[in-house]
């Protein structure tokens, strides 16, 4: 719960009235959707890097930072602890944007 | 221009503890909390006490919100999930936390339905593909987690989701540093603030603890030459009788935060009257409660049945009987 992890945006979902903002993100190979809604006052671009909180993006930052970031969970010893976080995110399975219903209250 | 291996460089770790060393010859006692879990994890990964002089104590803040959680609340949640058609959603650091009856795991060794979830958003995944059951997500955290918290109640509301609720445990760190503070056997001389909550709600709520206080506080990343930095900068304030708030790291928090994270917060959430710290008691308006909007669109007729109110004799300060079971 306490990582923050660094992930390269590799694909952006369609943004919905309902403000349902899904990105691809990629960490150490591995593709996950992660929700960019945190960041929808400065959206990252495809090739963007985040650093990813339960799965939420938090904040933009450089490549370089995010390589650093990757080498100091490597460090920490929590690298697997992150790729399990990663693989875990449960948004890969039958999430689709389109299909997300939104109602007007 | 930075290089990647310049954090890994012991020649500038040598020289920020040189620094240190120089700055700490004075021979005053200096006593520098670091408020975040993650901050305390790395100085013992680095052994960074083991760098530091004698007169350079660190005291370890509150900065974990699973440790700081009464047993109380897991009771709370707990008593919800032994409806069979309601699953308790937690992140993993929750699911060997004790409650009076047992952990999460325990539960789910009896016939609960528990799982493990890595984001919120999992959590509503779950509620999405299990029409048939209520997926409760236990939620934890401060404020670096807490907007996720908040947006994805909004993500369920939009989508008239009504299968889905949150028991939320989110505390929030300034009431925390503050009882500390307050706290008569306490005598700090600077903080060390945390990186990734900062990046929420950026510098500027630290201020009170420089002006009012007279205590500098630092916001510092996680790498061992972001913290002996941050130890540089605070000694340097406190020798020169400064109090200011600093930001050791910039390349991640920006001072004024993130401000739709505090939009959707301030949507979703309002502060308690008061809440329970393990270790600490009672502090007024750190934790946070989900606004009826956010609540009420849970259907009341789903939990009323399983909801074993009393147990909930623990929750004060917040309307626990609400059969939503969104506490």
């Amino acid at each position: 719960m306490c990582l923050a992890i660094p992930g390269k945006i590799v694909e952006l979902a369609e943004h919905l009235p309902g403000e349902a903002v899904l990105g691809t993100v990629e960490v150490a190979g591995v593709r996950r959707k992660v929700d960019l809604g945190l960041l929808k006052d400065d959206m990252p671009r495809t090739g963007d890097w985040v650093l990813i909180h339960v799965g939420f993006a938090m904040t933009k930052i450089s490549e370089l930072d995010a390589l650093e970031q990757m080498q100091l969970l490597t460090m920490l010893g929590e690298t697997e602890q992150a790729m399990q976080e990663v693989r875990g995110y449960g948004l890969e399975d039958g999430v689709d944007v389109k299909e997300m219903r939104t109602k007007t209250k | 221009m930075r290089y990647v291996d310049e954090f890994r460089d012991p020649e500038l770790i040598r020289r920020a503890s040189d620094e240190i060393r120089r700055l700490a010859a004075t021979g005053r006692h200096y006593r520098i909390m670091e408020v975040c879990g993650g901050h305390t994890h790395a100085i013992y990964r680095f052994g960074l006490k083991d760098i530091l002089p004698d007169n350079i104590e660190l005291i370890h803040g509150p900065g974990c919100p699973v440790c700081v959680l009464p047993m109380g609340r897991i009771d709370d949640g707990l008593a919800v999930a032994k409806s069979a058609d309601v699953v308790f959603a937690a992140f993993g650091d929750m699911m060997r936390v004790p409650g009076t009856h047992g952990s999460p795991f325990e539960h789910k060794a009896r016939g609960a339905d528990v799982r493990i979830v890595y984001s919120p958003a999992d959590a509503l995944q779950l509620a999405r593909k299990n029409p048939a059951k209520h997926v409760m997500f236990f939620a934890i955290g401060f404020e670096t987690t807490a907007p996720s918290t908040a947006l994805t109640l909004m993500r369920a509301k939009a989508e008239d989701i009504t299968n889905f609720s949150v028991f939320c445990n989110h505390v929030t760190i300034i009431p925390a540093i503050r009882a500390i503070l307050d706290s008569p056997d306490m005598r700090l001389d600077g903080f060390i603030g945390p990186g990734h909550v900062s990046t929420v709600i950026g510098c500027r709520p630290y201020e009170w603890i420089a002006k009012a206080e007279g205590k500098p506080v630092v916001t510092s990343g996680f790498e061992p030459l972001d913290l002996l930095q941050s130890i540089v900068m605070l000694l340097r304030q406190l020798q020169a009788g400064e109090a200011r708030v600093e930001n050791q790291y910039k390349r991640v928090v920006p001072w004024e935060g993130n401000r739709a994270a505090l939009r959707a917060m301030a949507e979703v959430f309002q502060l308690r009257p008061y809440f329970e710290w393990r270790g600490l008691g009672f502090i007024s308006q750190s934790a946070l409660k989900i606004r009826d909007e956010y609540a009420s669109i849970i259907s009341r007729h789903t939990l009323t049945g399983s909801l074993n109110l009393a147990s909930c004799s623990h929750e004060i300060g917040a309307t626990c009987s609400t059969p939503s079971g969104s506490a």
